[in-house]
């Protein structure tokens, strides 16, 4: 590809030099120092908020893989994806209270009711997500590669406002239905049964994710698709119904992840999309974009982050500057290793 | 060509707009098919019916449709005597019958088409100066239109004219040398708050005129500490802080925010464009946070927080100078105005419209001459192949910070001027919508066509301040099924109205409404990537 041949030279003509990477490798030293100075402090604090992170992380980890995997396959960065995540929150609202009236204190009913809302909730948002391949990106797929980028834009503001038209410009609650039970006390760190459902949900989704990419037909498609459109069509891959399943099996993670932040976090806003859309962005990136494990990894690292300075006892700056900095942490990232942690610079998926 | 089966070919927009891919394409060629006799009666046909239909809706809407398709067809008839028959007509009609405004401006439009084409590109733009200096005396008198409803008023003039300015910059940065700001807000903030730095109380500080006593145990008012003005104007006596004249901080606003926009793009504009946007979109966000959580940026108040910092010095030029020029300089815009002219009082709104314009000239023409430059050339071999450019010599880094900040410079004058207009800043006004909605100007203009991104600029602007309510108010009022109206607070869903914008420009005019010729062959033309296997097609594209 021609917008992709000029990558390589380029990166080649402004080799990085050492200094820039033993200024990153500071950076996290001192990270580090940091986080042992935290440690030293207040230990049990330390790891109950190390664990919310973790939660948190599953979340974005959701998030973050259907930016990889789009990203993976178009070089596209769907500004889109966030919103559809929080259609997802809004779909689970709908669906749990109104048709199947899920509520607080009711066992172990809920089980059936959230996976019943977690599979609808990701259906809807895996059709909607196609749905904007189909009629915003498709046409401009020979486009230069400002266009989509651009048109992303303004279909991330459209899905803003349907949420705003549907459920109105205040925070939306949802039942507040998973335990607050300890699953263990120990030493003063609690860690509560709602925090870990999300991530025991999480994880059976990856890997079926894994499995998905890297042992089916669909997959390999995909990868293929991802490296090379044109070889790939030549091989009979059809180009177009792969780059549609990318996106509905990206909505379809979105809609997870919509279902599992907005039953953890009870609650849901029009705009709240766009915000964790692009933290989960920074995710993508710190891990490596197109590669999927790097995205749970980045995701993870970032929710951490976040737990940690908005949890954390000695001198933290606190959840007024959480995006701050996460985007800084995007910044420095795609300053010093534009690869991410685990990526190499070619787009692949798997 | 025109049969690609599904999932063969990447591309569905069409090589050239001549082929006739896709549907729009195919509309058009088969409505250019039909004889100019039947296109004619198809369209007067269809502009009845919907006048028709619009009746039962708005009377004045009918009317507008039918004047629109008048003009249309009058501008199509043979020129000298039938089309200047029709166009007297046409103004006749309106002198008698409708709103006397729409008569004379339509008679000053018709007048300016029959201005010979070499002096036109010359003549339209002087004409529409002189009536946009002219505004403030007569908006008053001049007509509704349908929908929309009154004309902008003069505030609003110079909230449009200060987006057209930033319209302008970004164009610099996306339109001439295609690099994706989406964090422009970023420079407009800078501006914004270095006005406000050195032309507000801000930093006065308190101190206890009694020595040797606190400010919190002070028995008489604190005084400020710092006290510094430089021809600052309309200042009161006993405020202390910095104020500079506000005529210096918009050159130091313009200049400090180049500074930024180079310290912003040294280490980033090597990446690639959709980092690079994501990038800059980081910055639009980090920036306004700090501004947000500046009351306590390492123990001292630099920004006020939420709370913004309000009021700012009005600009002026002093005593001195205004009674050196008679007057014609007012001394303090706020308080200068008593004057009457043509039966109309000027207001210091008027003032700064008037200041907007000579502001918004200056940028134009800065952004004109760049556009021809040498710089300017570079920046548009960058933007069609930086690999191309880069092997010719163009220094890619260099040129990519120029354009940075040269856009920056402008944004950061237009924000520092929208400021001081406000007499506030406040971190709200600095959200990633605005970057968008000033993106959004540029590509419903045509990015990279000065006269497209202004049109388009002031239109956008004037749809948010204005537009966006009248608009809903009239939905609200008109369109109703039975007994039920649906009351959408159309001016809640503005970000979604510029999503629409956006997405369908994007599908289907990327070029924009004005389009530059070069752009809109960049865009049709698309990435230069052959298909191996369709052969008839690479031989048609060499």
């Amino acid at each position: 590809m021609a917008a992709d041949a000029s990558a390589p030279t380029l990166t080649a003509r402004f080799k990085r030099p050492s200094v820039v990477s033993s200024v990153g490798l500071l950076l996290v030293f001192a990270l580090i120092v940091l986080l042992i100075k935290e440690l030293t402090v207040s230990p049990s604090q330390f790891f109950q908020v190390t664990l919310i992170g973790l939660t948190n992380g599953a979340v974005y980890a959701l998030i973050a893989l259907g930016y990889t995997l789009v990203y993976g396959i178009l070089e596209l960065i769907n500004f889109a994806h966030g919103d559809v995540f929080m259609l997802g929150g809004m779909f689970t609202i709908t669906f749990g209270t109104h048709f199947f009236n899920l509520h607080q204190g009711q066992g172990f009913a809920i089980v059936p009711i959230v996976f019943a809302t977690l599979i609808l909730a990701m259906l809807a948002c895996g059709a909607i997500n196609a749905t904007i391949e189909f009629i915003a990106y498709r046409p401009l797929r020979s486009a230069p590669r400002l266009a989509p980028l651009i048109t992303a834009i303004g279909v991330s503001f459209i899905i803003q406002d349907i949420g705003l038209a549907w459920k109105g410009p205040n925070y939306v609650t949802a039942p507040d239905v998973f335990p607050h039970s300890n699953v263990f006390s120990f030493k003063g760190v609690d860690y509560q049964w709602n925090h870990l459902i999300v991530v025991l949900i999480t994880i059976p989704v990856l890997l079926a994710l894994l499995w998905l990419v890297q042992q089916t037909r669909q997959g390999k498609a995909m990868r293929a698709t991802a490296q090379d459109k044109d070889a790939a069509a030549i091989m009979g891959i059809n180009v177009n119904r792969t780059i549609s399943f990318t996106f509905l099996i990206a909505g379809c993670l979105a809609g997870a992840a919509g279902t599992l932040y907005s039953l953890w976090a009870t609650t849901v806003r029009f705009d709240q999309g766009f915000q964790l859309g692009l933290i989960s962005f920074t995710a993508a990136v710190f891990g490596g974009i197109g590669n999927l494990p790097g995205a749970v990894l980045g995701a993870v690292l970032i929710g951490l982050i976040q737990a940690w300075n908005e949890g954390l006892p000695w001198h933290m700056p606190g959840s007024d500057w959480t995006e701050s900095i996460v985007f800084s942490i995007l910044i420095l990232i795609l300053i010093f290793r534009p690869e991410g942690l685990l990526g190499e610079r070619t787009p692949e998926g798997g | 060509m025109t049969d690609h089966r599904e999932g063969t070919h990447v591309g569905t927009q069409g090589e050239s707009p001549h082929e006739a891919v896709g549907l729009r394409n195919q509309l058009r060629e088969r409505w250019h098919a039909q004889s100019e006799r039947t296109r004619m009666g198809e369209s007067l046909g269809g502009a009845i019916v919907l006048a028709i239909f619009f009746y039962f809706l708005d009377h004045a809407l009918a009317v507008a449709v039918l004047t629109i398709a008048a003009i249309y067809w009058t501008y199509r008839l043979p020129p000298l005597p039938w089309r200047l028959v029709a166009q007297a007509v046409l103004v006749g009609v309106f002198l008698i019958f409708g709103p006397r405004s729409f008569a004379i401006l339509l008679a000053i439009a018709y007048a300016l088409s029959w201005i010979p084409a070499r002096r036109r590109a010359w003549a339209i733009p002087a004409a529409v100066l002189l009536m946009a200096i002219a505004y403030p005396f007569y908006v008053d008198k001049l007509f509704t239109v349908p929908v929309f409803g009154a004309w902008p008023d003069v505030p609003t003039g110079v909230y449009m004219l200060v987006f057209v300015m930033m319209a302008v910059g970004l164009n610099i940065v996306v339109g001439y040398a295609g690099l994706l700001d989406l964090g422009y807000v970023a420079f407009y903030a800078t501006g914004a708050y270095t006005a406000a730095w050195f032309a507000s109380a801000q930093f006065a500080g308190q101190r206890c005129p009694k020595p040797g006593v606190s400010v919190d145990n002070c028995p008489v008012a604190a005084v400020p500490v710092h006290n510094f003005n430089f021809w600052g104007v309309g200042v009161p006596a006993g405020t202390g802080g910095i104020h500079i004249s506000v005529w210096l901080l918009l050159l130091a606003a313009g200049i400090i925010t180049a500074a930024f926009g180079i310290i912003i793009g040294l280490p980033t504009l090597r990446l690639r464009g959709d980092y690079l946007a994501i990038v800059t979109l980081g910055f639009g966000e980090i920036l306004p946070q700090i501004a947000r959580n500046g009351d306590s940026l390492f123990g001292y108040n630099v920004t006020n927080g939420p709370n913004g910092i309000t009021p700012l010095d009005p600009p002026g030029f002093g005593h001195a100078v205004s009674n050196a020029t008679g007057g014609v300089l007012p001394s303090n815009f706020l308080t200068c105005c008593t004057a009457k002219y043509f039966g109309h009082t000027i207001e210091s709104a008027d003032v700064y419209f008037w200041f907007a314009i000579i502001l918004l000239l200056i940028t134009v023409f800065c952004s004109f001459r760049l556009q021809f430059s040498r710089l300017g050339r570079a920046w548009i071999a960058i933007r069609e192949d930086e690999t191309a450019a880069a092997a010719m010599g163009i220094p890619l880094m260099r040129t990519k910070t120029w354009a940075y900040a040269s856009g920056a410079f402008f944004g950061g004058v237009a924000g520092a001027y929208y400021a001081v207009f406000k007499s506030a800043t406040f971190p709200g006004d600095f959200f990633f919508n605005i970057s968008v909605f000033i993106l959004c100007m540029v590509i419903l203009g045509g990015m990279g066509n000065i006269w497209g991104v202004v049109v388009g600029a002031a239109f956008l602007a004037y749809l948010n301040q204005e537009g966006l309510a009248n608009t809903g108010a009239w939905i609200n009022a008109n369109i109703h099924v039975g007994k039920h109206h649906p009351n959408i607070d159309v001016p809640l869903y503005s970000a979604g109205i510029y999503g629409v914008i956006i997405v369908v420009t994007m599908l289907f005019r990327p070029e924009g409404l004005i389009p530059s010729r070069r752009r809109a062959a960049e865009l049709h033309e698309g990435v230069h990537d052959e298909p191996l296997y369709d052969t008839a097609h690479a031989g048609a594209e060499a």
